[in-house]
């Protein structure tokens, strides 16, 4: 029986968020790569939310950006309404987001790909990997064809054994009723790999005509919208945006959801898979939070040339009856029509401590995973590890060292140690507060941070990169004249304080010290700082900030020089923990389990104590 | 790797008479002394005198003096740790040697771990192959029994406190954080008065518990001495009879359980805590049994066990039950009720178990001296002794409070200054983490559980 035999450098498993990001990075890098989709109609499909970024999500689009990535280049393209979220709190939690106009990010991001040198599409369903001596040497579809390759990343995300529920009504596709992914986990487990089985859900989509807009409060765009890509020019970005609405749910709304609890497929335990806590069903808000008398819903577009509206805050999966009884007791959507059901998906997805920081399989060597399939929620966070994935697959082919970013340096750093090092029984979301560095790893500052390394991988050009390195320059020279030009407490000076509200000087300063001022800062100065040159709108945030939060970051600084110590301490990866000796029995159990990479890594193991890492650094250094 | 500088107390700190040794060993080894040792000879420092000396002269804080001390500097390589060490004698008791040990630290050392002199020893290559694994044998049973010590030696209303505040601080950090990661569903409005109310609450129970530390009664200093016997073989009485003796009860202490009751007595200096315990017997009652199983567990880790027999009755299965719990423990039989018929001699229970006896009547306070000088004895030769880890523990904690208490000021500045909410949650997570430290309470997912647990977050 002959059939297809293909030869590719990667083969990239699914085309969502993650699956776009791994191709385009290996294709750019040069690597002939192959990507598989089971519809090509659903590449950068956006099968939940119509927004990308929000609360640290926004971050993670920063900084995938500055390593060469391209959603945020594919949002400034195709937003309709977007926002910085939390202005008025601290700039490290200052978050973009943007509602998309669905279709536009799907057909834009179609186009790259296809545009893209080295770039294959293929509609098929994976369903086998062929591993040979514990290394990937290629995949077979469910037609039979064999596509060898050196490097293979998984990018399956909602579609492993996916099957959509509400009331007692199980469909077994994907999201909106795409074909599901059926066979490729039995090869998985085949191979040794432990799976999980979680579950997401998300709410109705309804006629934007059947809706009373009059009863809600209209949320509007910023009036200056500030871009996702470093790349993306400011002026370039404005436009007109559309709105959306805010409507709350009601004693009558909860009182439905609670009669009907019964025919929730979620509370029957026809649904096995683990829901994730921070988007919870609105039947689950009602049963958790039952002293809360409404909660809110939002009305968002799906996009400029479609009604449907999204019914943000009301994911369920109980009956369509249901469903209509309760959406129709929120004010304003008396009449609504749905055009699209609310429901709840299952599917399968690893338990991801069996990757390495570089996202490859610990056993598997050349197989690499991205995205939901790692136990990750969110179309952000799946991009992010799309990338890192696509990126390392390269290095491995090259030779290279991965690249691995760590907690102090990035949002996508601490994502990917959480996965691997945290025991996660739950799709995981980024928070802000998952980061213990965040006042350094700023949305502002993702070029800074994280723009070498773009360019060390290859994604980055020369000129983008001197351009950063520029602007640092920049940054440095204006906050060391500022921090050396004097300020005498003269009448103008004084003038200009009680103008501002600011307390007048007693003894001379200089301009650094006036700028830390909560109620001051560096464009309020101007008038009494004569040899300020004129400088990007971006460099003087930079300068802004570092100044004003000086003592805060030079705190974490300091932190982090300590986090950085143990991290730089890297476990040899064949070392045999049964050697060691006087580790405790948990933790040697648990440090034979997740392998870490480091010594840090380790030290952030549930179960690996203080005296067993002093324990651990004894017997490294005896090797 | 190793660059900062560590300090503990090396030498075995048991009665308020010891001369103690606080050891400082690292780069800063010198200046640290320096900066509250001063010499009798005038302008001499630490740093100019020779290796391998010792210097005569005074410990002070703020200029206040604090003991009188022999300081030996030994300079890298040629010192255990092959870094330059210091080491402080000095004569005051243990209160004093205690102090001595929080100046060095709040001079700018870490308090070293268990073992870890030896462990840098070993790293800086101070010995060689073949010792490594007994220092990681070292460092993994001293940690062991240390956790195990200063969370078990942790006074109960002492870490009550100290979990009722990070309760709420966790609390107020989830209110917070769920703002920021959800700002369309959780405001903050009106939260920063009620937060800075908070955390003046927070400053004033944290600064009591200080001043309690600083008095060297955060710990159950002493050798844990656990009481076992039989139902009314005259346990509590025993009990009652000691504290009699001395007057000196230091402290009354509220169990963590209600089922033993426990008081510290001082014997001439040694300090005993001293355990009563629920008497051991088969019994179906569970109450009961609970209390049974708790007393075994407490004669486990017991550094001393009394054990109590009633002479007027003979020895029975529980007896033996006893007998076989403590067989391997450090323990003197009392033999109670010498007012009475005896039905048990010495002799009797030398048959199953070596060790000291002594005969009492804890009604009519007979033998209690006896029980005090074979105490005595015991200790002075070295037969009982406790763990000196509890001391450092109870530095280790004290500094734990303090960055807690500077964090908490930190947030309350930064209130005053304006500062964004996601910038006090920062100095809160601190304290939180400092203050889980006392009692053995790691962060890991405390705060994201607590978030999902009381805040309902949108999409």
């Amino acid at each position: 029986m002959s059939n297809v035999v293909e030869n590719y450098d990667i083969v990239v498993v699914g085309a969502g968020h993650a699956g776009c990001e791994a191709a385009l990075a290996c294709a750019r890098l040069g690597f002939e790569t192959i990507c598989f989709t089971v519809s090509v109609e659903s590449i950068a499909l956006m099968p939940c939310n119509p927004n990308i970024g929000g609360s640290s999500k926004g971050h993670l689009v920063r900084e995938l950006d500055a390593l060469g990535g391209e959603m945020g280049k594919n949002i400034d393209k195709t937003y309709i309404q977007s926002k910085m979220l939390n202005k008025s709190k601290g700039p490290a939690v200052h978050s973009l987001r943007a509602q998309a106009d669905k279709s536009a990010y799907t057909l834009n991001m179609r186009r790259v790909m296809e545009n893209t040198d080295h770039l294959t599409i293929r509609q098929a369903e994976v369903s086998e990997i062929i591993v040979n001596e514990g290394k990937i040497t290629g995949v077979k579809t469910f037609s039979g064809a064999t596509y060898n390759a050196k490097a293979v990343v998984l990018c399956t995300g909602t579609y492993l054994n996916a099957r959509c529920v509400y009331g007692d009504v199980a469909n077994y596709t994907g999201p909106n009723g795409l074909s599901a992914a059926n066979h490729l986990t039995d090869s998985l487990i085949k191979n040794g790999v432990e799976m999980y089985r979680f579950k997401t859900g998300t709410p109705a989509r309804v006629d934007k005509r059947s809706i009373d807009f009059s009863k809600m409060e209209e949320q509007f765009g910023d009036e200056e919208v500030v871009p996702f890509s470093f790349t993306t020019k400011k002026e370039d970005l404005q436009r007109e945006q559309v709105s959306c609405w805010l409507t709350y749910t009601n004693e009558e709304t909860h009182k439905i959801i609670k009669a009907n609890l019964d025919r929730s497929p979620l509370y029957s335990g026809d649904i096995k898979g683990t829901g994730p806590r921070y988007c919870p069903s609105i039947e689950d808000k009602v049963v958790r939070f039952s002293d809360k008398p409404k909660h809110q819903v939002f009305v968002e577009p799906e996009g400029l040339y479609t009604n449907e509206m999204y019914l943000g805050g009301m994911s369920s999966s109980l009956p369509e009856d249901v469903q209509y009884a309760m959406y129709r007791t929120v004010p304003g959507l008396e009449n609504v029509k749905i055009v699209r059901n609310a429901y709840a998906i299952e599917y399968d997805c690893i338990n991801p401590v069996q990757l390495k920081s570089s996202l490859e399989f610990k056993n598997i060597k050349g197989l690499f995973s991205g995205g939901q399939f790692n136990g990750s929620s969110g179309y952000e966070e799946a991009a992010v590890q799309g990338l890192v994935a696509g990126i390392n697959a390269a290095m491995y082919i090259k030779g290279e060292e991965p690249l691995v970013l760590d907690r102090s340096e990035a949002y996508i750093g601490v994502l990917i140690d959480d996965l691997v090092t945290k025991e996660n029984f739950e799709p995981y979301r980024m928070m802000t507060s998952r980061a213990e560095y965040r006042l350094i790893l700023r949305q502002d500052n993702a070029d800074l941070r994280l723009t070498k390394y773009g360019h060390k991988v290859g994604l980055i050009s020369d000129e983008r990169y001197e351009a950063v390195l520029d602007k640092e320059r920049q940054i440095s020279k204006e906050v060391e004249r500022l921090e050396n030009t004097p300020i005498g407490a003269n009448q103008k000076v004084q003038a200009l304080l009680e103008a501002c509200n600011s307390t007048p000087l007693k003894t001379g300063t200089t301009l650094a010290e006036l700028i830390k001022r909560p109620e001051l800062s560096y464009e309020m100065l101007k008038e009494i700082d004569a040899n300020r040159e004129e400088l990007a709108e971006d460099v003087i945030e930079q300068v802004n900030i570092n100044l004003k939060y000086d003592g805060y970051i030079s705190r974490q600084l300091k932190q982090v020089e300590h986090f950085k110590k143990l991290e730089q301490k890297i476990i040899p990866e064949d070392i045999d923990y049964d050697k060691v000796g006087n580790l405790r029995a948990e933790a040697l159990q648990k440090l034979k389990k997740f392998r870490p990479r480091s010594i840090g890594q380790a030290s952030r193991i549930s179960g690996v104590s203080p005296a067993d890492i002093s324990v651990l650094l004894v017997y490294l250094s005896i090797k | 790797m190793i660059t900062d500088t560590i300090a503990a107390i090396s030498t075995s700190t048991m009665s308020n008479a010891g001369i103690g040794i606080v050891r400082i060993s690292g780069d800063e080894a010198i200046s640290i002394a320096d900066k509250i040792f001063v010499s009798n000879t005038p302008n001499k420092t630490l740093k100019n005198v020779k290796s391998h000396t010792i210097n005569y002269g005074k410990i002070v804080e703020n200029g206040k003096y604090i003991d009188e001390v022999l300081v030996s500097v030994m300079k890298a390589p040629n010192t255990y740790t092959k870094e330059d060490i210091v080491e402080i004698n000095c004569h005051g008791g243990i209160l004093v040697v205690q102090k001595i040990l929080s100046l060095v630290i709040e001079s700018g050392a870490r308090i070293a771990e268990p073992g870890e002199f030896t462990k840098r020893a070993f790293l800086n290559g101070r010995m060689d192959l073949s010792q490594a694994e007994a220092v990681m044998e070292l460092i993994h049973s001293k940690n062991e029994f240390a956790l195990k010590s200063s969370m078990s030696s942790l006074r109960g209303d002492f870490s009550n406190k100290i979990n009722e505040i990070r309760e709420q601080v966790i609390n107020n950090i989830a209110y917070i954080e769920a703002a920021l990661d959800d700002p369309e569903h959780i405001s903050l409005e009106g939260f920063l008065e009620e937060l800075g109310e908070n955390v003046d609450k927070y400053i004033q129970t944290v600064e009591k518990l200080l001043a309690t530390a600083d008095n060297g009664r955060i710990l159950k200093e002493g050798i844990s001495t656990v009481i076992l016997g039989k139902p009314n073989a005259g346990k509590s009485s025993l009990l009652n009879a000691l504290s009699g003796v001395e007057r000196a009860i230091v402290t009354d202490i509220e169990g963590t359980t209600r089922d033993t009751l426990e008081e510290q007595i001082n014997l001439d200096g040694i300090v005993l805590n001293l355990i009563d315990t629920a008497g051991i017997r088969e019994t179906q009652d569970i109450v009961e049994k609970i209390g049974v199983q708790k007393a075994k567990d407490y004669a486990q880790t017991a550094d001393l066990i009394i054990y109590v027999v009633d002479a007027s009755t003979k020895l029975d299965d529980n007896d033996l039950e006893i007998i076989d719990i403590i067989k391997d423990k450090k323990t003197i039989v009392l033999l109670n009720k010498s007012d009475l018929e005896a039905k048990i001699t010495m002799e009797d229970i030398k048959e199953h178990i070596n060790c000291k006896t002594v005969s009492i009547s804890a009604k009519n306070l007979e033998g209690i001296d006896d029980l005090s000088d074979t105490i005595k004895k015991m200790f002075l030769k070295g037969e009982v002794s406790f763990d000196d880890e509890i001391y450092v523990a109870n530095v280790r904690q004290k500094t734990s409070l303090q960055e807690a208490l500077k964090s908490f000021k930190m947030v309350k500045t930064s209130i005053e200054n304006c500062m964004p909410e996601d910038f006090l949650s920062i100095d809160l997570m601190n304290a939180y983490a400092e203050l889980g430290k006392i009692v053995g309470q790691s962060v890991e997912e405390d705060l994201v559980n607590e978030i999902f647990s009381k805040f309902c977050m949108g999409k």
